[in-house]
């Protein structure tokens, strides 16, 4: 039997003795993206840390193929960025390959902050960029190899960016997307057009 | 290619990594860098200036003032270790990604040591001729410090990694983990005052190495359940 990507079963999540969700399912199949919607303070960004293991208070299954989720299936991009400004946006991203115990060359460094449009700026400290240049080297991590994992969870992805890098950023969900992977993400902003999305929208509104 | 996970190969990357990352943040802020130097520097120079300047005196206090000095100014440079990456999202990531998450853990405080206790170790017998410090002692003091610097700061660590989730951790860092530094500054300061008046500092230099060898295989699984902890909570 297959397994869903990402199966949420009877989840029950409190934060500061308030209760978020409560009889929660979702289920998310491979090549499938769903954009999560609510109100702030909804619980969109407590739902996907919930997923990743970040935030333990919670009853019910989250299963990833099947299995408790572990952190190399999966790529997390928060509101905070992973970024350290002190290093240049070449450093950050070879750390997050080593994080994941990547062994290869710097070539795909180098790829992945040309597809973000970051040419010229690799050796620049982060903080001395701008904010949606900031957010572009966040983003660059979705164009390394070791994001080809099974589920990307990214937290409003699209904050802070140009329209180029929204066509950018989209087109790189997309090819995820092809190659197989899921994708549950949060936006205020109108959806990208992706193939396989769904919208389920959380919290008081509907 | 991507490395099998767990396989030696991709272990060593991962410790490598994070050690070329630290020591690069590291040396991006000087100041930083320089302050528990300066510091321990400074408070050196006060003593002969504030307590006595007999050479007898100082001769009798220096291996305890030297270590004293040498363990504020470790936990000078303590707050910021974890609090810098957890506010720009690294520390999440670290935890969220590493496994095991033990060996990053092992290269942060590693190259802490490096850019804190080496230096100190080696600034030491320096210091230690302003202060009239026996000749003899020189050594067991470098050997002392060479081997309690990085229990301190692996304590520290834990002290650290508990408090990174608060506003203000810097006081209740201090008194974490101030007694615990207890200990190696006996054994430390008694292996110097030892060789100082002639006699075998070997004793509490082998209780120290084996305390160094203990805490390097233990404190960091303590220090990376904390930061575990540290991020849940953010």
């Amino acid at each position: 039997m297959s397994h869903a990507v990402l199966d949420i079963r009877d989840l029950r999540c409190e934060r500061d003795d308030r209760e978020l969700f409560a009889d929660f399912d979702l289920r998310l199949e491979a090549a499938q993206a769903l954009q999560l919607r609510g109100p702030n303070g909804a619980g969109k960004t407590t739902l996907l840390r919930c997923i990743a293991g970040m935030h333990p208070e919670y009853e019910g299954s989250i299963r990833l193929l099947g299995v408790p989720v572990s952190g190399d299936q999966l790529l997390f991009v928060g509101h905070r960025p992973g970024i350290s400004g002190l290093l240049s946006a070449a450093d950050n991203l070879r750390w997050h390959l080593d994080l994941a115990g990547w062994r290869g060359s710097g070539g795909v460094v180098s790829a992945a902050l040309e597809r973000v449009g970051l040419i010229g700026y690799e050796e620049v400290p982060c903080q001395q960029l701008s904010a949606g240049q900031q957010r572009r080297v966040a983003l660059a991590r979705l164009a390394l190899p070791t994001a080809e994992v099974p589920l990307w969870l990214l937290d409003e992805p699209f904050t802070a960016l140009d329209d180029a890098g929204l066509q950018l950023v989209s087109g790189l969900m997309a090819q995820r997307l092809a190659g197989g992977g899921a994708i549950l993400f949060t936006t205020h902003q109108p959806a990208p057009d992706l193939p396989g999305l769904s919208t389920r929208w959380i919290g008081a509104a509907s | 290619m991507r490395a099998s996970p767990g396989s030696e190969a991709s272990l060593w990357v991962l410790f490598r990594g994070q050690l070329r990352r630290d020591l690069k943040l590291a040396f991006g802020q000087p100041s930083e860098l320089a302050n528990p130097l300066a510091f321990f520097v400074v408070v050196i120079t006060l003593f002969p200036l504030g307590v006595s300047p007999e050479p007898g005196v100082l001769a009798g206090m220096a291996p305890g003032v030297l270590w004293i000095a040498a363990l504020l100014a470790t936990l000078l440079g303590l707050e910021a270790l974890f609090r810098r990456d957890r506010d720009d999202g690294t520390l999440e990531q670290m935890v969220l990604r590493a496994q095991p998450l033990y060996l990053p853990v092992v290269a942060r405080m590693l190259a802490h040591w490096m850019v804190t206790g080496l230096p100190l170790t080696l600034l030491a017998p320096v210091l230690g001729g302003m202060l009239n410090l026996a000749p003899e002692a020189r050594l067991p003091l470098m050997l002392g410090l060479a081997l309690g610097t990085p229990v301190l700061v692996l304590l520290g660590g834990v002290g650290a990694a508990l408090t990174v989730g608060l506003r203000t951790g810097g006081v209740l860092l201090a008194l974490l983990v101030l007694p615990l530094f207890v200990p190696v500054l006996i054994l430390g300061v008694s292996a110097a005052e030892l060789a100082g008046s002639g006699l075998d500092p070997t004793g509490p230099l082998l209780w120290l190495a084996a305390g160094t060898s203990f805490a390097i295989t233990t404190v960091p699984f303590a220090i990376a359940a904390a930061l575990r902890i540290g991020v849940e909570t953010g």
